[in-house]
C-alpha cells in the first residue's frame, strides 16, 4: 500500500519524509516536479502520476502537496482519502495545518504518523484515538516541561506551540487541571495503554469522558451552489448541507435527533456513529457521538425543490474593441431571503488578461484589484435592501489587444444566519443512557456554495 | 546525550534524531548509540528509537540484531499496546536472519487474546512476505487462521494480508464469506475498502452472471425488480428462471448501507461493486452518492469524474438526471473540466442535447483555452453521435472559424474536417471558407486539415484549389512536416484530376520534397513521383494512381477516450491510468455455472458482535457469551435444527448433514470438487471446533458443573425419541452409548470424569450418511416461523411448500423473572414461552407474562412503555392491563420477533406513576418452532439453506441416563423441538 509520503512545499523543497516500507529515495519526486511544471498551476497537478517503478499520489492542501509513493495496485481513492485524514489530523492537533508548524512539532507528526499507518496500511486514522495515543502539543504542557525542566520543552515553547488544538481555545480551569494531572502522571507526550476505542465497537468514544457543563451544539450549515446565467435565470442550482456538531456529554451518551421534515434530505451520508438502519426505518439520526468536534452528517437536498436564490446579481461589464477603456457595473441585491439579512459578501471576479488596472468607486465595502493575477475583489458586507451596493468605475486594457471574447465570471459568497434555505428544521434532540440534563443548541446558516454568475 | 544517564537528554537526543529522518537527512552512523536505548524504560524514547531502528536497521543489519531480544521480551507483555508495537517494528525491521523469529512471533500473535495484536500480525504477514516470500505455506496457514477471526478489527486487515500474499486462494474465503459479509459494515473504513475490492473478485468466480436476462428487457423490467426488493428484501426472485444466488444477494444487499459512507474510498469501494456484480437494473443506486462525492476535494472529483465518464459510455440512463451536476464551472482545474466534459458528451442524447449546446456555447468563449478547445471536439461528438444536431453544430462551429484565437479556430478546422468526411455531402462554401483562412492559421494540424479537404474535395472546388497549391509551394520550406506531406498529397490529387492547370506546380513541389531534410517526406516524394508520374518504369500501379489517391475513405469514429477502459476494474489505479498497474488482479468473467454454492457453509457459526468489550461480558456472564457464539447471524436465511438451553445441553450438528447431502445429492454437478471441498470443510470444521472449544472451555465447564446438578433431577418420562439428530443416530447406531466414548477420544478433549458428548457430525463418513434411511414424512423440527418464511421465498420449485408446524412435544413450564418485585416496587413480572405459534405475526415468538401485584394498594395502567429493540427486531405489546388489585395476578401475552437471534429484547414495563427496564433474552431454543414435512421436502429446504444457521449445545446426562425418553426429554426441554418417529429404537445420544 502507502510506501512513503513526502511533503512538499509549494517552492518545490522536500521539507518532510516518511517511510513505511523500505526506502524510497527522494529523488522519485522529480517526476512529481516535472508534473508540476508542465501543470503551470497548482490546481492542475494531476493527483496520480505514474513513473517507471512508482506511483505518486498526491493531494495539494494548505500550499503543501502530500505526496504518497505506492508500488502496486490499490484505488487511488483510498490513497488520497487517506492523504486527506492526514492533514484533518495535522489540523486538529496543531490547529493549522502549514509548513513552520509541521517542521516544528516534527517529532510529534512522526510519532502521529507512525501510528496512522502500519506496513502502508491504515491502523488508527480516528482522531480519537490518535490523541489518546500521542498527546497533541498545547502551551499548558509546554509549560509544564518548560517547568519540571523536561527536554525540548524550552526551545518548542520559544518558538510555536502557542498553537492550541481547535475546541480547547478557551481553557477553563477544568481542562488545566486535567492536562496537568495528565503531564505529571505520564510526564510523556505519548500513551503508554491501547486507547480503550480502538478495541469497541465505538472506536469513535472515549471512554471515561467528564465535563461539568454538558452541552451538545449542532450546527446546521447548508451551502447553495448555483450557475446564473448572463440574464439571471438559474441554470443550476443546489443545496448541500451539513450538519456539524461540538458534543461535550459525560459518558457514553446515546442521542437521538429528528427533524421535522426528514423527507427534503435526499441523500445523505453519516459519521460512522450513524445507526443506519434506524434512519432507513423511522428517519431519526441516533447515534453515541464522539467526543469533541464532529462532522455528524452531510446531505443533498434532492433537486426537485426548487432552491430559492438569496441574492441577484446586475452587471454591466463592457469591452470596446477600439477604446482602451472598458465600463465595469456591478450591483448585488436580495431576493428571497424570508426576511434574514444577508452578511459576509464578497464578490470576486477574475478578469481577462487584456485588463490592465480598474478604477472603480463602491457605494460601500472595500475592493481590490490585483493587476498580476487579475483577481478582482469586493468586500461588500452587509446588505441593506434600502440602499443596494454596487461598484462602477473603468478598465483600463491593454491598447490594442482584441476585446476578450467573455466576460468574466462572478463569484459570489454570502451569508444569512439563522436560516437553513432548504427549511430542514431539527425536531428535537433526545438523551439516553446518561442521567444528567444536557444542554442543547442548534444553529442553522445558509452559505453560498460555489456560486457563479456569467456575466 | 544518548549515553547520558538522564531519560531527559535522551529523549531530547532522540527528537533531534528524529528530525534529522524526518528531513531526509542520514543519521545512520549514530546506530550504534541508538541500538542501546531501545530497552530504555521511558516509554517515548523507546517509541522514537524504534522510529529509528524502522528506518535504518535495514542498512545495519548486524547491528539491529542486538535489539531483536529486547523486542521478544517485550513480544511477552502483559501490556498489548507494547506487545502490538514490538512485532510491529520487529517485523519491519527488514532483516532476512531474524525471518524465523518473525515467523513464530507471528504464529504467537495470531493467537493472542487481543485483536488489536491480531490486526497487527496480520500487518506483519505481508511485510514477512515481502521480506522473504518462501514462507509462503506458513504464512498462508496464518491467514487461514486470522480469516476466521470474528473481530472486526482484524477482518481488514487480514483481507489485506490475502490480497498480497495469496489473492488466487480464493478457497480459503469461502467459510468466511458470509461472515465478511455481515462484519463489513462494522469493519473500519479502511478495512472496508479493501473488503469490498475482494469479495467484488469473489463474486465474480462464484456466483453466475445476474445480466444475462435483464439485460434486453432493462426498462420493463425495473419496475418488477425495485418493487420486489423494497418488498422483501432478501428472499429471491423465485419466479425468474434466473436466481441469485443467496450469498450474492446477500453481498448487495449488505453492503449497500455502506454508499453512505463518509470515506469516498468507501463509496467509490461500494460504487464498483454494484457496477460489476450487481443486476443492471440495481446498480442505478450508486449514481446519487457518487454525484455527492463531486463536492469533495478536487482530487476526490478527478478520480470519481473519471470513473463517472467510464460508466456513463455504457449505461447513459444511470446518470442522465444528475446532468446538471457536471455543469462546468469557471474555478474548476481545467482536468476536471475536461472530465466533466466528457461525462457531459457520453450522456448527450436527441433530449438534452440543445441545452447542453447551448451550454457549450458558454465554455467555448471561455478564457481557459485548452479548455474551449477541448469544448470543440466535444461539439464535433455530439454532432456526430445525435444526427439531428450536426447541421447546427457544423454552423456554429464555422462561425467559430471567426474567432480571435488560433487554438480556438485550429480545434474547429480541425473538428469540421472530421465532420465534413463523416457526413460528404456539398459543403463547398464551407472548403472556399477554410482555404481563405490559409492565409491567416499557423497551427500546423489545421492547416493539415484543410489541405487534406481541398485535396478530397478537389473537384467540387476546382477552382481554388490549384490557386491554394500555388500558394503552398511558394511556402513549401517554411512549412511543418504534417503541412508538407498534405501538400504533396494535394499536389498528387491535382496533378491527377486537373493536370493541366497543376502539371508544373506538382513537379515543382516534389522536386522540393525530394531533398528535404526529413525522411518522410522524402519517402513520400519518391513513392507520389512514380505512382503518378508516368515513365517506362512504372507499370501497373500508375494506372491505378487515381483510384488509389481518390478512393472513399471511411470516415473516422469520434471517440470518447473511455470508451475501452471498462475493462479494467473500476475505482483501481489501472483504471486511473488506463494501464496495467505492478500488482493488478484481474477481475474474471462471470463462470457459466455457478461453482458448488455449498462451500459457504460453515459448521460452527462464530459470530459476535462484541457490543461490549469482550472481556468483560465473559466475566459478567459467561453463559451470555457462550451462546452468542451459536447465533447472531441467522437473518440470513437458514439452516436447519438446533438445541440449547441455559443449563447445559447437548450438540447436534446439523447444518453439516446439509452438507454432505447436497454433496451426495444425484442434481450435485460437481461430485468430485465437491467432494474435495468438503474434505477441507471438514478440516476446517474440527479446527474451528477445537478453538473454540478452546476458548470457551473455561466457561463449559462452569456451565458443566452447573448443569449436573439441574440436569439430572430434570428427567420426565416422555414418548418416543428422535429430534433432528436422528441422521447422526442411525449411522453409529451399533455402537449405542458406547459411542459416545469414542468420539470423545477422536474428539481428544479432556473430559473424562464427565460424560459430556460433544457431537460433532464433522467426523462422520459420508457413506454413513448416505445409508440413512428414515421413514417418510417425519415431523422434522425445524426452523423458527421466520426463517421457515424465508425458506418459502427461497423455494424454486412448484412443489408444496406448505409447512405443517406440528404441536410442541413438550412446554416446559420453566419461568424466567422479568422483574422482580423488589426492583419493581411490588410489581413483580415472570415471564415464559408457551410454544406455541405466536398470534400477533408468523415471525413472531410468543412470550407470556405473569404479572403480580404484592403491594397492597392497587396498581394501575400496565402497559409497555418505551421499546429498545436491536435492529430488525419487532415486538408486539401486550394491551394494557388497567388494574390489578393487591396480592392479584394477570396473565398477559405478547409476541417478539427476534430475528432468529437471541439479542435480548429490552423495553419498558410501566405503570401508572413507574417505569421499570426490562429485558427478554430468548434461549435459541424457544426461537425454533416443530414443523413436519417429508424426507424429500427437508432434504430440498436442506439444500437451499445457506448455513451459517446451527447452533449447538451440549447436554450433559449421567451415564445411566441413556434411554432415548431420557434424552428426548432433555432435548425438548431445552429446545421447542417435534418428535420424529423412527423406526430404530436406538437413539444415539
Amino acid at each position: 500500500m502507502i510506501h512513503s509520503l513526502f511533503l512538499i512545499n509549494s517552492s518545490g523543497d522536500i521539507f518532510l519524509e516518511k517511510h513505511w516500507k523500505s526506502v524510497v529515495s527522494r529523488s522519485v519526486c522529480d517526476y512529481f516536479f516535472e508534473a508540476q511544471e508542465r501543470a503551470t498551476e497548482a490546481e492542475n497537478v494531476p493527483p496520480v502520476i505514474p513513473t517507471p517503478h512508482h506511483y505518486l499520489l498526491s493531494v495539494y492542501r494548505h500550499k503543501i502537496f502530500f505526496v504518497a509513493v505506492i508500488q502496486t495496485e490499490v484505488p487511488p481513492l483510498f490513497v488520497i482519502e487517506f492523504l486527506h485524514r492526514v492533514v484533518d489530523t495535522f489540523q486538529d492537533y496543531f490547529g493549522v495545518c502549514s509548513e513552520p508548524v509541521i517542521k516544528d512539532n516534527v517529532v510529534v507528526v512522526y510519532e502521529v504518523l507512525e501510528e496512522m499507518l502500519d506496513n502502508g496500511f491504515p491502523l488508527a486514522t480516528e482522531s480519537n484515538i490518535l490523541k489518546e495515543l500521542i498527546k497533541p502539543p498545547t502551551i499548558l504542557r509546554t509549560v509544564v516541561n518548560t517547568i519540571t525542566g523536561r527536554p525540548g520543552g524550552d526551545k518548542e515553547f520559544l518558538k510555536t506551540d502557542w498553537v492550541t488544538p481547535r475546541g480547547s481555545g478557551a481553557v477553563s480551569p477544568l481542562l488545566l487541571e486535567r492536562v496537568f494531572s495528565c503531564v505529571y502522571e505520564r510526564s510523556t507526550n505519548v500513551g503508554d495503554q491501547l486507547p480503550t476505542g480502538q478495541l469497541s465497537v465505538v472506536p469513535w468514544r472515549r471512554t471515561g469522558v467528564k465535563y461539568t457543563n454538558n452541552e451538545a451544539y449542532f450546527d446546521v450549515i447548508e451551502e447553495i451552489d448555483a450557475i446564473i446565467d448572463k440574464s439571471g435565470s438559474t441554470i443550476t442550482a443546489e443545496i448541500q448541507g451539513v450538519i456539524d456538531a461540538c458534543v461535550k456529554l459525560t459518558g457514553m451518551p446515546d442521542l437521538t435527533l429528528s427533524f421535522m421534515n426528514p423527507r427534503l434530505l435526499d441523500d445523505v451520508s453519516f459519521h460512522p456513529c450513524v445507526r443506519f438502519k434506524r434512519w432507513e426505518s423511522e428517519r431519526i439520526l441516533s447515534f453515541i457521538p464522539p467526543d469533541g468536534n464532529f462532522r455528524l452528517l452531510s446531505y443533498h437536498v434532492s433537486a426537485q425543490n426548487l432552491v430559492a436564490i438569496p441574492v441577484y446579481v446586475k452587471h454591466s461589464i463592457s469591452f470596446r474593441d477600439s477604446s482602451a477603456l472598458g465600463r465595469f457595473e456591478i450591483t448585488v441585491g436580495p431576493k428571497q431571503t424570508m426576511g434574514k439579512t444577508i452578511e459576509g459578501v464578497l464578490v470576486s471576479s477574475q478578469m481577462p488578461k487584456g485588463v490592465l488596472n480598474m478604477s472603480l468607486t463602491p457605494s460601500q465595502g472595500t475592493h481590490t484589484f490585483d493587476p498580476v493575477t487579475k483577481m478582482l475583489s469586493w468586500d461588500v458586507g452587509k446588505i441593506n435592501p434600502q440602499k443596494l451596493p454596487s461598484l462602477k468605475g473603468t478598465m483600463s486594457l491593454q491598447a490594442g489587444a482584441p476585446k476578450p471574447d467573455e466576460n468574466p465570471t462572478v463569484n459570489l459568497q454570502f451569508k444569512i444566519q439563522q436560516l437553513a434555505i432548504s427549511g430542514l428544521k431539527v425536531n428535537r434532540l433526545d438523551m439516553y443512557g446518561e442521567k444528567y440534563k444536557p444542554f442543547k443548541g442548534i444553529k442553522y446558516m445558509t452559505k453560498a456554495g460555489k456560486f457563479q454568475v456569467r456575466t | 546525550m544518548l549515553e547520558s544517564n538522564k531519560d531527559s537528554a535522551k529523549l531530547d537526543a532522540m527528537k533531534r534524531i528524529v528530525g534529522m529522518i524526518a528531513k531526509g537527512r542520514n543519521a545512520s552512523e549514530l546506530f550504534p548509540a541508538v541500538v542501546k536505548n531501545v530497552a530504555s524504560k521511558n516509554i517515548e524514547i523507546k517509541k522514537l528509537v524504534y522510529v529509528y531502528l524502522v528506518r535504518y536497521a535495514e542498512e545495519q543489519q548486524d547491528l539491529a540484531l542486538l535489539s531483536i531480544s529486547t523486542f521478544q521480551r517485550a513480544l511477552k507483555d502483559p501490556n498489548q499496546l507494547i506487545r502490538a508495537s514490538a512485532l510491529r517494528v520487529l517485523s519491519s525491521i527488514r532483516v532476512p536472519i531474524i525471518v524465523p523469529i518473525m515467523m513464530l512471533a507471528i504464529k504467537d500473535a495470531s493467537a493472542d487474546l487481543s485483536p488489536y495484536v491480531r490486526k497487527n500480525a496480520a500487518h506483519a504477514i505481508q511485510k514477512l512476505y515481502s521480506l522473504d516470500p518462501e514462507q509462503k505455506e506458513m504464512l498462508i496457514e496464518v491467514i487461514e487462521k486470522l480469516l476466521k477471526d470474528k473481530s472486526t478489527l482484524v477482518a481488514g486487515s487480514v483481507v489485506m494480508a490475502f490480497e498480497e500474499v495469496c489473492p488466487e486462494r480464493i478457497d480459503l474465503i469461502h467459510k468466511n464469506y458470509r461472515k465478511l459479509c455481515n462484519l463489513l459494515v462494522d469493519v473500519e473504513e479502511w478495512g472496508q475498502v479493501v473488503i469490498i475490492h475482494m469479495l467484488t473478485r469473489y463474486a465474480r468466480t462464484q456466483f453466475v452472471s445476474p445480466w444475462k436476462e435483464d439485460g434486453g428487457a432493462e426498462d420493463s423490467e425495473k419496475n418488477f425488480y425495485e418493487s420486489d426488493d423494497e418488498q422483501r428484501e432478501g428472499t429471491e426472485r423465485r419466479k425468474k428462471p434466473y436466481a441469485m444466488d443467496p450469498d450474492h444477494r446477500l453481498l448487495i444487499r449488505n453492503t449497500k448501507p455502506l454508499l453512505q459512507s463518509r470515506n469516498a474510498a468507501v463509496v467509490m469501494a461500494v460504487a464498483q461493486l454494484y457496477w460489476h456484480i450487481s443486476p443492471k437494473s440495481e446498480a442505478g443506486v450508486i449514481s446519487k452518492s457518487l454525484v455527492r462525492l463531486l463536492r469533495s476535494n478536487r482530487e476526490v472529483q478527478y478520480i470519481v469524474l473519471q470513473n463517472i465518464a467510464t460508466m456513463s459510455i455504457q449505461r447513459k440512463g444511470m446518470f442522465e438526471p444528475y446532468l446538471k451536476s457536471f455543469y462546468v464551472r469557471s474555478t474548476d482545474p481545467t482536468m476536471i473540466k475536461t472530465l466533466k466534459l466528457e461525462i457531459l458528451t457520453n450522456l448527450a442524447n436527441e433530449a438534452n442535447v440543445s441545452t447542453l449546446l447551448r451550454e457549450f456555447q458558454t465554455y467555448v468563449r471561455s478564457q481557459d483555452k485548452q479548455f474551449a478547445a477541448a469544448t470543440i471536439q466535444t461539439v464535433g461528438r455530439c454532432a456526430s453521435s445525435i444526427s439531428e444536431v450536426s447541421d447546427s453544430c457544423l454552423s456554429g462551429l464555422v462561425c467559430l472559424l471567426s474567432s480571435r484565437d488560433e487554438v480556438v479556430v485550429a480545434e474547429s478546422v480541425v473538428v469540421i474536417k472530421k465532420l465534413l468526411q463523416m457526413r460528404p455531402a456539398q459543403h463547398g462554401e464551407i472548403i472556399k471558407h477554410m482555404a481563405k483562412l490559409l492565409d491567416s492559421i499557423t497551427v500546423p494540424v489545421a492547416r493539415a486539415s484543410i489541405l487534406w479537404l481541398i485535396g478530397e474535395n478537389c473537384e467540387r472546388v476546382p477552382k481554388i484549389a490549384p490557386d491554394v497549391l500555388r500558394k503552398m509551394a511558394k511556402s513549401f520550406t517554411s512549412e511543418d512536416d504534417l503541412v508538407k506531406l498534405q501538400i504533396l498529397n494535394l499536389g498528387a490529387k491535382l496533378y491527377l484530376t486537373n493536370s493541366k492547370q497543376t502539371k508544373l506546380l506538382t513537379q515543382y513541389i516534389l522536386n522540393l520534397g525530394k531533398y528535404d531534410q526529413n525522411y518522410d517526406i522524402r519517402d513520400r516524394t519518391r513513392f507520389i513521383r512514380q505512382l503518378i508520374v508516368p515513365n517506362e518504369k512504372s507499370g501497373a500501379l500508375s494506372k491505378y494512381a487515381k483510384k488509389i489517391f481518390l478512393a472513399q475513405k471511411p470516415a473516422p469514429l469520434l471517440e470518447s477516450p473511455f470508451k475501452d477502459r471498462d475493462h479494467f476494474q473500476l475505482g483501481t489505479l489501472s483504471h486511473t491510468l488506463n494501464t496495467k498497474a505492478a500488482g493488478y488482479l484481474e477481475l474474471s468473467n462471470w463462470p457459466e455455472v455457478a461453482p458448488d454454492p455449498s462451500v459457504r457453509n460453515v459448521e460452527v457459526v462464530e459470530l459476535t458482535k462484541e457490543w461490549t468489550p469482550a472481556g468483560k461480558a465473559k466475566k459478567e456472564n459467561p453463559a451470555k457469551k457462550f451462546y452468542s457464539e451459536s447465533e447472531e447471524e441467522e437473518d440470513s436465511s437458514d439452516s436447519s435444527s438446533e438445541s440449547e438451553s441455559e443449563s447445559g445441553s447437548e450438540s447436534e450438528e446439523e447444518a453439516d448433514s446439509s452438507e454432505d447431502s447436497s454433496a451426495s445429492s444425484p442434481n450435485e454437478q460437481e461430485g468430485e470438487s465437491a467432494s474435495e471441498s468438503e474434505g477441507r470443510s471438514k478440516r476446517t470444521a474440527k479446527k474451528s471446533w477445537k478453538t473454540r472449544a478452546k476458548s470457551d472451555s473455561e466457561d463449559e465447564e462452569k456451565e458443566n458443573e452447573k448443569s449436573k446438578s439441574s440436569d439430572s433431577s430434570s428427567a420426565e418420562s416422555s414418548s418416543a425419541e428422535g429430534s433432528s439428530s436422528d441422521a447422526e443416530s442411525e449411522s453409529e447406531s451399533d455402537s449405542g452409548p458406547d459411542s459416545r466414548k469414542v468420539t470423545k477420544e477422536k474428539e481428544g478433549r479432556p473430559k473424562q470424569a464427565r460424560s459430556t458428548l460433544p457431537k460433532d457430525v464433522s467426523l462422520l463418513d459420508l457413506d454413513d450418511f448416505n445409508s440413512v434411511s428414515t421413514p417418510v414424512a417425519l415431523p422434522t423440527p425445524v426452523l423458527s416461523p421466520s426463517l421457515r418464511a424465508d425458506l418459502e421465498g427461497l423455494n424454486l420449485s412448484t412443489t408444496s411448500s406448505v409447512i405443517n408446524v406440528s404441536s410442541p412435544v413438550f412446554v416446559p413450564m420453566k419461568t424466567h423473572v422479568l422483574l422482580h418485585r423488589m426492583s419493581g416496587k411490588g410489581l413483580a413480572a415472570h415471564y415464559f414461552f408457551p410454544r406455541q405459534p405466536c398470534i400477533f405475526g408468523a415471525k413472531m415468538v410468543s412470550v407470556q407474562i405473569t404479572l403480580n401485584n404484592t403491594t397492597d394498594q392497587k396498581i394501575e395502567n400496565i402497559h409497555v412503555g418505551e421499546k429498545k429493540l436491536p435492529a430488525g427486531m419487532q415486538m408486539h405489546a401486550f394491551s394494557p392491563v388497567d388494574s390489578l388489585e393487591p396480592e392479584g395476578s394477570v396473565t398477559v401475552s405478547m409476541g417478539i420477533d427476534f430475528c432468529d437471534s437471541t439479542q435480548t429484547a429490552s423495553f419498558q414495563l410501566c405503570t401508572k406513576d413507574d417505569c421499570f427496564s426490562v429485558n427478554i433474552q430468548p434461549p435459541v431454543g424457544e426461537l425454533l418452532l416443530p414443523v413436519a414435512m417429508s424426507e424429500k421436502d427437508f432434504k430440498k429446504e436442506q439444500g437451499m439453506l445457506t448455513g451459517m444457521n446451527e447452533t449447538s449445545a451440549l447436554i450433559v446426562a449421567t451415564p445411566q441416563d441413556f434411554t432415548p425418553s431420557v434424552i428426548l426429554q432433555k432435548v425438548v426441554n431445552v429446545a421447542n423441538v417435534g418428535a420424529v418417529p423412527s423406526g430404530q429404537d436406538h437413539l444415539h445420544s
